[in-house]
């Protein structure tokens, strides 16, 4: 057996969107909702500068995890609010008291909050190994293999899929709504605070509001994509699309854009090199923002040089002339 | 975890050419940890492999094992944690005290295709190539979070999460394709994310201790130069140091610190361990030389006790249990830190705010006195409670703790100043009203506007500012409002002979311009 199974054009790029559609297409749509929640939301972090937020997040989530799996010994939806808002709260406290009472910086205050809670959640699964129905393989790959294997959901006589689709879905399309809803006093709290407080934009309720969505985001897509890697799906959309355009809407939309790029991407590389599907499709959006980043006509590298080779060819010769 | 026992034959052979090639020179100031070193690596080499075999073990027994140091496993394991938390711990404090702590968060994610990498070379579990390629990728990790921020308008702090995470992401795919591999299981791939304490070989072990070596060495050769740089690095350039090189070295070391650790406690955690012993070290000294020792011991510490825990049952990770203990640490220091922890504050505070509610009791009853124009020797409680404006209990509680404090006795409903007490009086207003003047006369301040301010700053005027006063001002006899400021009189003197207007005051010490 080898390391890197043998190429077969039909088997990567053509049976995942025919035979193969209701196992690799339907993680590759978990990947996309995931994708698309976070990365509308990463675009807000990476604006305010909390990009790290996200990874203290993401990380502190575990023992909230962990503990309402414990307690209701189900990963049901109230389980999983439960765990994101506690998880969140903590984090959040954690980092005001150390960073607030001592001498502490900010950034080493959200490393080593984050860090210890993570050992904490690696500590609570690895003893109660027995009772909770996640391994530290889940923590770190996710489990979107597994998904297809669950279960529908059916209400009356519609199929839904499975449960996690279901609930990526609604938070997904609750996003998309909150977004809608609150688009001014994100955008203005984001740019300008000071300003969005003159104007009797809450503040420090957007802030806070941002953070507790996040932590639903992060704990949704927890089983799909795993702790860490949710870090990428959070950054690499909102940053892709920050090199492609200026403008927050279009921004937006590219977000959206590059999920579904790397999702259909990372379907086909994970099927072609037969590895982890959560891995591949971090693998892909990193290549799709690596593109972004030479070609972008924007700011890429290479438009870039392009344009300071003219423009100093060009603005020689004008020099020259005018001696 | 279980130790694969396809190994041991190779790591005894490395352990031999390995501290004997290139391990020695290296580590020639640290010669009692290169013998402890030898000696643990030349006893007891037949029971190496059967850590960890057993399939159920009892807490107790381990735990006895652990603390006799019954075998070379348990030996293994605690000077390779031991090691690893005075690299760690050391070269944590540079990241901490320039703020710098993510760097090491993404660095320490972005060694994993590397690890995987070192695997799939040889497919067996060889700690210097996995030295190597980890080391190789951690490296360019840093690089591109450097081109990424050069180059776009792409913050640090989103360059730092997209490469952590990406790489982390690729590791983890190449791990997903080796663990399909017919040996990949059994490899030992996996004690590399959480850290397995128990699966240190004798190579992992003189592997950390060359680095370890290495860091001690290189930081104690060149300990000013990497204070300048890391404290003032405009000061450095202007002494043409070689900033940029200071810099990659500090990150060079840092990077061999992370890969030598991550056997013992994980990719996901070596941050932590970089991070938390250094900045609960800072809680505790604010001298940069004993915040290294005290980070290194902590990390040290901490090493010991995640060994020790996740010895305690059968597939414990190390990493976890490492960075629990260290945050536990922490918490400890932020709670109890003398001078500066959250509990030592907190009674300074409260001892502070008693001694201004008493200093303020104290300036009461004087201006009382002085509404009498000091005819009288004792103050009615109900005149105190009017001068203070609350009720008369609240007055009595007042005046019970200055009674307790040794400042005036109760007889009845009236209040008498001890000694001490008078003199403590007649400071307090003799501070405030030297402020006020000091403050009409050297700052033009209205007469009228001065008395806020000194009602702040009469608590914390200490003797050199009040003597500095007193030699600045050229008149100190009455204030800004007419009223005569009192001298500090000598304790066994009566109150009535403190502040009369006529009486020269004569300041502390009798010193006078």
């Amino acid at each position: 057996m080898t390391l890197v199974p043998e190429f077969q054009y039909q088997r990567v790029f053509i049976e995942p969107w025919t035979t193969e559609l209701g196992s690799h297409g339907l993680m590759a749509l978990v990947t996309f909702l995931v994708g698309a929640t976070c990365g509308l939301i990463g675009n807000f972090l990476i604006l305010r500068r909390m990009a790290l937020m996200g990874d203290a997040i993401s990380h502190s989530v575990l023992p909230g995890i962990a503990t309402a799996f414990l307690l209701t010994g189900s990963r049901g939806i109230g389980a999983m609010a439960l765990g994101a808002v506690g998880a969140a709260f903590t984090t959040h406290l954690l980092i005001e008291i150390i960073s607030r009472h001592s001498r502490i910086k900010p950034d080493a205050a959200i490393g080593i909050a984050f860090s210890t809670l993570f050992a904490a959640g690696v500590v609570l699964i690895a003893v109660f190994a027995d009772r909770v129905d996640l391994d530290q393989d889940c923590v770190l790959n996710g489990e979107l293999p597994m998904i297809p294997l669950e279960p529908s959901v059916r209400i009356g006589g519609l199929v839904l899929g499975p449960p996690p689709l279901v609930r990526l879905g609604c938070l997904w399309v609750g996003t998309v709504f909150l977004l809608l809803a609150f688009y001014k006093e994100l955008l203005l709290s984001s740019f300008d605070p000071g300003l969005a407080a003159c104007l009797g934009i809450p503040v420090g309720r957007v802030h806070h509001g941002l953070m507790l969505w996040l932590a639903m985001a992060v704990v949704a897509s927890f089983e799909a994509v795993g702790a860490i890697l949710v870090i990428a799906l959070l950054i690499l959309p909102g940053a892709t699309a920050s090199l492609l355009t200026e403008k927050m809407v279009p921004r937006l939309v590219w977000s959206l854009v590059h999920a579904a790029l790397s999702a259909i991407a990372g379907m086909h590389l994970s099927v072609a090199l037969d590895c982890s599907p959560a891995g591949a499709s971090v693998v892909a959006g990193a290549g799709w923002f690596a593109c972004a980043w030479v070609f972008s006509p924007v700011g890429g590298l290479i438009p870039a040089w392009w344009r300071r080779r003219r423009a100093s060819s060009g603005g020689g010769g004008t020099v020259t002339g005018g001696d | 975890m279980t130790r694969p026992a396809s190994i041991t034959p190779r790591a005894q052979v490395l352990r031999g050419d390995f501290l004997k090639g290139w391990g020695i020179p290296a580590f020639r100031g640290a010669g009692p940890l290169l013998g402890l070193v030898l000696w643990l690596a030349s006893t007891g080499e037949v029971e190496a492999a059967k850590i960890g075999d057993l399939a159920q073990v009892r807490w107790t027994d381990q735990a006895i094992r652990f603390i006799t140091l019954a075998d070379p496993a348990v030996r293994y394991a605690c000077l390779g944690t031991v090691l690893l938390g005075v690299s760690c711990g050391l070269l944590g404090s540079f990241l901490v005290v320039r703020r710098m702590a993510l760097l090491g968060d993404a660095l320490s994610h972005a060694v994993l295709p590397g690890v995987a990498l070192g695997f799939l070379w040889n497919l067996q579990k060889d700690p210097l190539v996995i030295f190597v390629g980890a080391l190789a990728a951690g490296l360019a990790g840093a690089a591109s979070v450097a081109l990424i921020t050069r180059t776009t308008r792409l913050k640090e702090d989103t360059a730092l999460g997209m490469v952590l995470a990406t790489f982390f992401g690729a590791g983890l795919c190449l791990m997903s394709m080796f663990q399909r591999l017919p040996t990949g299981n059994k490899s030992g791939i996996d004690t590399f994310l959480f850290g397995q304490a128990a699966a240190l070989g004798p190579g992992d072990v003189g592997l950390m201790a060359t680095v370890a070596g290495l860091v001690v060495v290189t930081l104690a050769l060149g300990y000013k130069e990497f204070l300048l740089v890391s404290f003032d690095p405009g000061f450095a350039r202007v002494l043409s140091l070689p900033t940029r090189g200071l810099e990659r070295l500090l990150l060079l070391l840092l990077a061999f610190a992370v890969v030598s650790a991550l056997q013992a406690v994980g990719v996901v955690l070596v941050s932590a361990m970089l991070i938390i012993p250094a900045a609960t070290a800072s809680l505790l000294t604010d001298r940069f030389h004993r915040m290294l020792a005290w980070s290194a011991a902590i990390g040290a510490l901490s090493g010991l006790a995640g060994a020790f825990l996740s010895f305690l049952g059968t597939r414990l990770p190390t990493g976890p249990f490492m960075v629990l203990s260290a945050g536990v640490l922490f918490g400890l220091a932020l709670v109890f830190a003398p001078g500066r922890g959250l509990l030592p504050r907190w009674l300074r505070q409260r001892s502070n705010r008693d001694r201004v509610a008493r200093e303020n009791t104290l300036k009461a009853i004087y201006q009382v006195l002085e509404a009498g124009g000091f005819t009288s020797e004792s103050v009615p409680l109900e005149a105190l409670a009017a001068r203070r404006r609350v009720a008369v209990s609240e007055a009595r509680s007042e005046t019970r703790s200055l009674v307790v404090a040794g400042f005036a006795t109760v007889v009845g409903d009236a209040v008498l100043l001890t000694p001490s007490g008078w003199q403590r009086a007649c400071a307090i207003v003799r501070n405030h009203r030297l402020w006020e003047l000091y403050l009409t006369h050297a700052a033009s301040i209205a007469p009228d506007h001065v008395h806020d301010d000194a009602e702040k700053i009469e608590h914390v005027l200490g003797e050199a500012t009040v003597r500095e006063l007193e030699r600045k001002l050229p008149k100190i006899d009455v204030d800004p409002h007419g009223r005569p400021i009192p001298s500090i009189p000598v304790p066994a003197a009566v109150p009535r002979s403190g502040g009369g207007a006529g009486e020269r005051p004569v300041g502390y010490g009798g010193r006078r311009p």
